[in-house]
Order: structure tokens, then sequence, then C-alpha cells
């Protein structure tokens, strides 16, 4: 088995040039608009009222019980088979892969984020909240000034890990025909029959983007554990692998 | 303990492997979506073109024949690693290919075209096939690792050629308008959107390409080692041919003759 | 909407692959994890370094670029080391249904590695410690006192990695195992009715997930009897 190192290094303007910007650029914005909506569903899903808790739950029990990939097929193949929205505004989103992407995964991360959150709300300690009630905050006061910030603190760990999976589920976006990382070295691999070295040179880029992501998230928490001292943050274990 | 594992789930693997070649079969490999060449149908058989000839060929040949399910993008690939040992994919040969496989003669030789939507306004040559002036700023749909894929790419450098898993998804993809025109074989697209739902709105542009990057016609292929394999199966296409089994297939799927000239 | 010209069964057809090969690729899973907790639990720098290599790579890569890789490369790979160690020249078939557990069951190991590490971690030491003075050797302590118990410290960890398994069994259908994923996708072609196929392929994984989900809080109630409840 030889391994071809000059086709390594000629594929890399494209690897990196087009392939990695399109997969940087779904992963960043899928997560920030999956953030902003996981925000107000986790704070709703948190709510002792069921009217409120339980259709959220419905939608995020859906997203995380079903495939990933089936979600994106519904969406890219799905929505052509009714004619009459290619008459609307909404074919002009869902006529680009590009948009099909983004909803799916902007969709799906929204719906793991907003459980996270959910459960990092209800771990914020009582006596917090209490102590910030009896003091004369309002309740919106509570939970913007106490129960928000507290929350992200605790769910830092487990929402990078959702980044880190975020950001390799964009490869499947290679499967409706984006030339994504995955998908510009499947054409690649085409012209040359260069499974090995393709393969392995992305995995390598992979593997850089995952570390560097959860390098970010640490120096993050170190940032907002400073005021704690010397306590140790009661991160997860080093390496620990979270599902989702 | 772990050298152990590995030690067994070799010697597993190779004692099945031991198995299924004791059998002598010819395992030869189809893609199943690449209708009326190759095609799944609702009792989840194979079936097509391909399929009947690769059958007939091997009765011909009087070979214990498995007619297995690949998807394209690893039809080379599985080849060469024995997974199968022929591939009757409507695979057209090429040099390029033959520099990894090799192929019986052609069994069948039909032109690639251009289909768009019959409104389409795509300038088109004396043949009435659309110039690369006038399928600029296209989105053409093609098949990854295909001979259309090759020629797409290097006549229409104007257009945005987008790539497709599979045959079928191509042709979804140019009903639903997300794609302006596919380029593939002649018979393929005229079944896989001409014929099916929503094919009313489109048309075949012109008679076709030939040649070049498009190939020598569609062979069966094999490895470069299976010489004997190889003759064997260009001479029963000879013999189908001869005695009318190729003619009573051929008119199964089509009004004229698929072998060419 | 919901006719589709006689090629539904292949759905339910192919949502019985996708549990075959979920249950087959939790086995390998488990097993993989064992030893990779084991690994990581070893005080050889060797197998530390392999058990920590494996869960890193596993985590940095996504599940669609291994499969590919082991796909096309894996065989051609088996072959040269089964060439190697017996001289064996016949091909090896690894067909996509073996290739699709492997793969799954070889990234889900890692996960279960980390379940297990963390299960034989929560062993009270007490016990440990108890059984060797009782004159046990380290074989029997791991026999008699560890695995037993590993699987109820396992089991919720496990319940988690199953669900999310079983979800990504969809990927094999890029290499064309007729599981649910890929017998949809063949299915929307001739009966252009993709969005009625996907609808139902995801009501079929959810009543997978809802199933599993039900069988889980059953398991966990078992493993937890016995156990004083706090």
């Amino acid at each position: 088995m030889s391994f071809d190192f000059p086709l390594i290094w000629n594929s890399l303007p494209d690897l990196l040039g087009r392939g990695l910007v399109l997969t940087i650029q779904l992963t960043v914005l899928s997560v920030l608009v999956g953030l902003c909506l996981a925000v107000p569903l986790g704070i709703l899903r948190a709510s002792r009222n069921p009217w409120i808790s339980k259709p959220i739950y419905i939608y995020t029990y859906v997203f995380r019980g079903t495939p990933l990939l089936i979600q994106l097929f519904l969406i890219y193949y799905g929505f052509g088979q009714f004619r009459w929205i290619k008459s609307t505004f909404l074919w002009d989103f869902l006529r680009e892969g590009f948009w099909c992407c983004l909803i799916a995964f902007t969709l799906n991360t929204a719906a793991y984020t907003t459980e996270i959150l959910r459960g990092a709300i209800q771990n914020v300690p009582h006596g917090e909240v209490e102590a910030a009630r009896a003091i004369g905050m309002s309740r919106f006061t509570v939970l913007r000034r106490i129960i928000l910030p507290q929350a992200f603190r605790i769910m830092l760990p487990a929402y990078s890990n959702e980044v880190v999976l975020m950001l390799q589920a964009t490869s499947i976006a290679s499967l409706v025909t984006l030339l994504e990382l995955t998908g510009v070295a499947r054409v690649i691999i085409a012209r040359t029959f260069a499974p090995y070295e393709l393969f392995i040179t992305i995995a390598l880029i992979y593997l850089a983007l995952t570390y560097g992501i959860i390098w970010l998230f640490k120096k993050w928490e170190q940032h907002l554990m400073r005021h704690l001292g010397e306590r140790p943050a009661d991160a997860p274990q080093e390496g620990a692998l979270a599902t989702r | 303990m772990k050298k152990f594992t590995i030690l067994m789930s070799v010697a597993v693997l190779a004692l099945s492997s031991g198995a299924a070649s004791a059998a002598e079969k010819i395992k030869i490999a189809t893609e199943g979506a690449y209708a009326p060449f190759n095609f799944v149908a609702d009792d989840g058989s194979l079936q097509g073109f391909d399929v009947d000839i690769a059958k007939a060929l091997c009765e011909k040949m009087k070979a214990d024949c498995e007619i297995v399910k690949q998807e394209w993008d690893g039809m080379i690939p599985g080849l060469l690693a024995k997974k199968f040992d022929a591939i009757a994919a409507s695979m057209s040969i090429t040099a390029e290919r033959k520099q990894k496989i090799d192929f019986s003669e052609k069994y069948y030789n039909t032109p690639a075209v251009i289909v768009a939507r019959k409104d389409a306004k795509i300038a088109v040559d004396a043949n009435g096939n659309p110039t690369d002036e006038g399928l600029k700023g296209m989105k053409i749909g093609v098949q990854r690792s295909t001979i259309h894929e090759n020629y797409a790419r290097a006549h229409f450098k104007d257009s945005e050629i987008v790539v497709y898993d599979s045959a079928d998804n191509a042709n979804l993809d140019l009903v639903n308008g997300r794609i302006d025109a596919r380029m593939d074989d002649i018979l393929a697209l005229q079944e896989g959107i001409l014929k099916a739902e929503g094919g009313d709105d489109f048309k075949v542009y012109g008679k076709g390409f030939v040649g070049g990057e498009l190939g020598e016609g569609v062979g069966i292929g094999v490895r470069k080692e299976d010489t004997k394999l190889r003759d064997e199966f260009s001479k029963a296409i000879q013999e189908i041919r001869a005695d009318g089994t190729y003619k009573k297939i051929n008119d199964k799927y089509f009004n004229f003759d698929a072998y060419g000239d | 909407m919901f006719d589709l010209k006689g090629y539904g069964h292949l759905l339910f057809e192919g949502a019985l692959v996708t549990i075959e090969v979920a249950i087959c690729a939790m086995i390998v899973a488990i097993a993989l994890g064992l030893v990779g907790a084991a690994g990581k639990l070893s005080r050889n720098p060797v197998a530390h370094f392999v058990a920590n290599t494996y869960t890193i790579v596993i985590r940095g890569v996504p599940e669609l670029v291994l499969l590919l890789l082991i796909y096309f490369g894996g065989t051609v790979l088996l072959q040269t080391i089964a060439a190697r160690l017996f001289g064996h020249e016949e091909p090896i078939d690894i067909n996509n249904f073996v290739a699709g557990v492997l793969v799954i069951g070889f990234v889900y190991g890692a996960f279960a590695t980390e379940v297990f590490r963390g299960a034989f971690q929560s062993i009270p030491k007490g016990q440990i410690e108890a059984a060797m003075a009782c004159g046990m050797s380290k074989g029997q302590v791991f026999w008699r006192i560890k695995l037993p118990q590993v699987w109820r410290f396992a089991i919720p960890g496990l319940g988690n990695v199953w669900l999310v398994l079983l979800k990504a069994t969809a990927i094999i259908s890029v290499i064309g195992l007729p599981e649910l994923t890929r017998q949809s996708t063949i299915v929307m072609n001739p009966t252009r009715k993709p969005f009625t196929v996907f609808l139902i392929a995801a009501a079929l994984y959810l009543i997978m997930t809802a199933v599993s989900d039900v069988f889980r809080h059953r398991f966990e109630r078992r493993a937890a009897a016995g156990i004083r409840q706090i």
C-alpha cells in the first residue's frame, strides 16, 4: 500500500479553500441560530406548566428520536412533492441545498440544545433563586441575572459536545450534493480512485477542528469559572464522550 | 487478550470467506438505480436490461451466477477487493477505467444527451445538441464518477456541474427544479424523466453526443487478471447477438437496437 | 398521498434490517467497550495508549468519513493482514452488512468504553479489597466481583448509547445496505412521493426509539433492584 503524498498536496487548495470554508459556515450558522432558538425554548421547556412544556417536549422528542439524515432528506427531497410549495417564496430557499442543510441542522441542534439548557436550568441551586427573590428581584430579572448565567455555565461542557457533534454532522451535507469537506473529497476520489489518501486527510482536518473547538470551550469555561478561585471546576473528566 | 480477540475475528472472517469461494459462483454486481438498465422492482428484486443480459450471458457460459447490488461509487473498488467478479451496471469502457480494470467487448452503445425543460432557452448546434454557450450559467446534474460527469466537466466549462450519488436522485432534482439540465444516457433519461411523473414538461435536446470522454460503449467489467472470464463474456455476447437472445431482451425494453453500429 | 404503488412493504423490511444491524453493532460496541475500558484502566502503557487513541480518533472524525474509509479501504487492509498472518490468499468478503456493523460498532464502542470506564470506577473499592483479602486472584476478582456489578452501573449509559446507535445506522444507507433509510431513497424514486416516504420512515424510527425507551426504563429498574433507594 503506497501513499500518494503529491496528490494530497495538490488537493489541499480545493479541500481547504472550498470544502473547509463551507463546513465551517454550515457549523457556525446552524449552531448560532440553533442556540438563539434554544434559549426561549429551553426556558419554556423548564416551565412547570405542562401546557407550555409538553409541546416543546414533543418537538425535541421527535427531532432527537429520528436520524438527522432522515430529517435532511425530508426537507431536501420531501417538500418537492408538493407543487404548491414550489410557487411560493419558500421554494427560493428550499431550492438551494445549502438552505435545506441549514434548516435541518438548525432544527436538530436546537432540539438537543433546548434539552441541555432545560437540564441546566433545573440544576441551578434553589438557594440562589430564593435569595434573589428575597432581595426583591422580579421573576424576569432573576431569570436574566441569576438563572440564565448560571445555567449557561453549567451547560457549557455538554454544549461543547453538541457543537462538536454538529461539526461532524455537517459531513452528511455531501449526500445532498453540497461540496463541503467530505463532498470535495468524494469528488476528488471519483477522479483519482484514491480513497485512503483523501479520507485520511479529511479525517485529520476534522480531528484538528474537533479538538480546536474543545480547546476553545475549555478556555471559555476557565474564564467563566475564574471567580471561583482555587475551587476545581466541576467539569466532566478529561476525554469524556457524551452521547446525543 | 486483545491480540487474541483480533486473531479470532480474522479467523472467523477467513472461515466465512473460504465457504463462499467453494461454490465457484460468478458474482455479478449491478446498481439498481438506473432504469431501464438496472432497477429495484416493487418486490425488491434487481431487474433491467443489464440484469437480463448478464443472466443470458451466464446461461451461454454455463456458469452459476448471482446478481448482487452495489452502490455506483463502490463498483470498481468492490471488484478490485473481490467482493464480486464482474460488473454489469451500464459501465462504459473508457481509457481511464481501463487503467484499473478490464472489460469484455461492448454489449450496448447509446448516445448521451441533455434533457431540460421544454421552455428552456438553450442554443443548439446543427445536430440540435446544446452548445457550450447555450448551457452557460446553468446547473447540469450528473452522476458521480460517470462518463457524463467527465464529459460535462470537459465541455460545459461555463456551467455548474452538480454531482449526485445516483441517477435517480439527479432526476428527482431536475423535476423539482433544483437543477436546469441533466446529462446522461438517452434511454436512462427517457425512462427516468420523460416517462415518469412530471416528465411532460421536459424534452431531449438533440441527437446526442458520442465518443471522446464518453468511451466505446458499455461492457462487462472484470479484474485485469481474469482474462479468461473476460474472453468468455465477450464470446457469449457474440453468441447471444447471433442466436436472437439479445434481440429478445432488447425488444423487451427498447424499440431500436441498443447495440449500436 | 399514502399510495406507494406496492413499494410500501420495502420500508417495513428495511426497518427490520435496521433493527438487525443495530443489535449486532451494539454487541460489537459492548465487546469493544469492555476491552477499551480495560485498556484505559490498565497500568500497561501500551494498552492505555491504544485505548486512548481509539476514543480520541473516534470523537474527532465523522461517522460518514469513517464508514467510507473502512468500506472502501478496509477490505484491502484486511486482506493484506490475512495474507501476512495465514498466507491466506482467498478473497475476504466483507459485505455491506458486516461493514456497517463493524463501523457502527467500532464508533459506539468508543462511547461504550467511556460508559464502562465510569462503571468500573463506581464499584466500591472496599469490595475489591475485601475480595483480595479473602485470597482471590486478580482474575477471580474480575469475574466474580467486577463483571457482575459493572452492568448495574453501566446500564443507564448503555441505554443512551443504544438510542444514539439506533439512529446512527441510517448512515449505512450510503454503502447500500437495504436498511430503512436506504429503502426510503429507493422507494422515493418510482413513487415520486419523497415526503410521504420519509415521513413514514421518521415515524418508524420514532416507534423504535419509543419502544427502546420503555425497555430502557425497565432495565434500569431491574438493574437497580436490591439496591437501597435513597
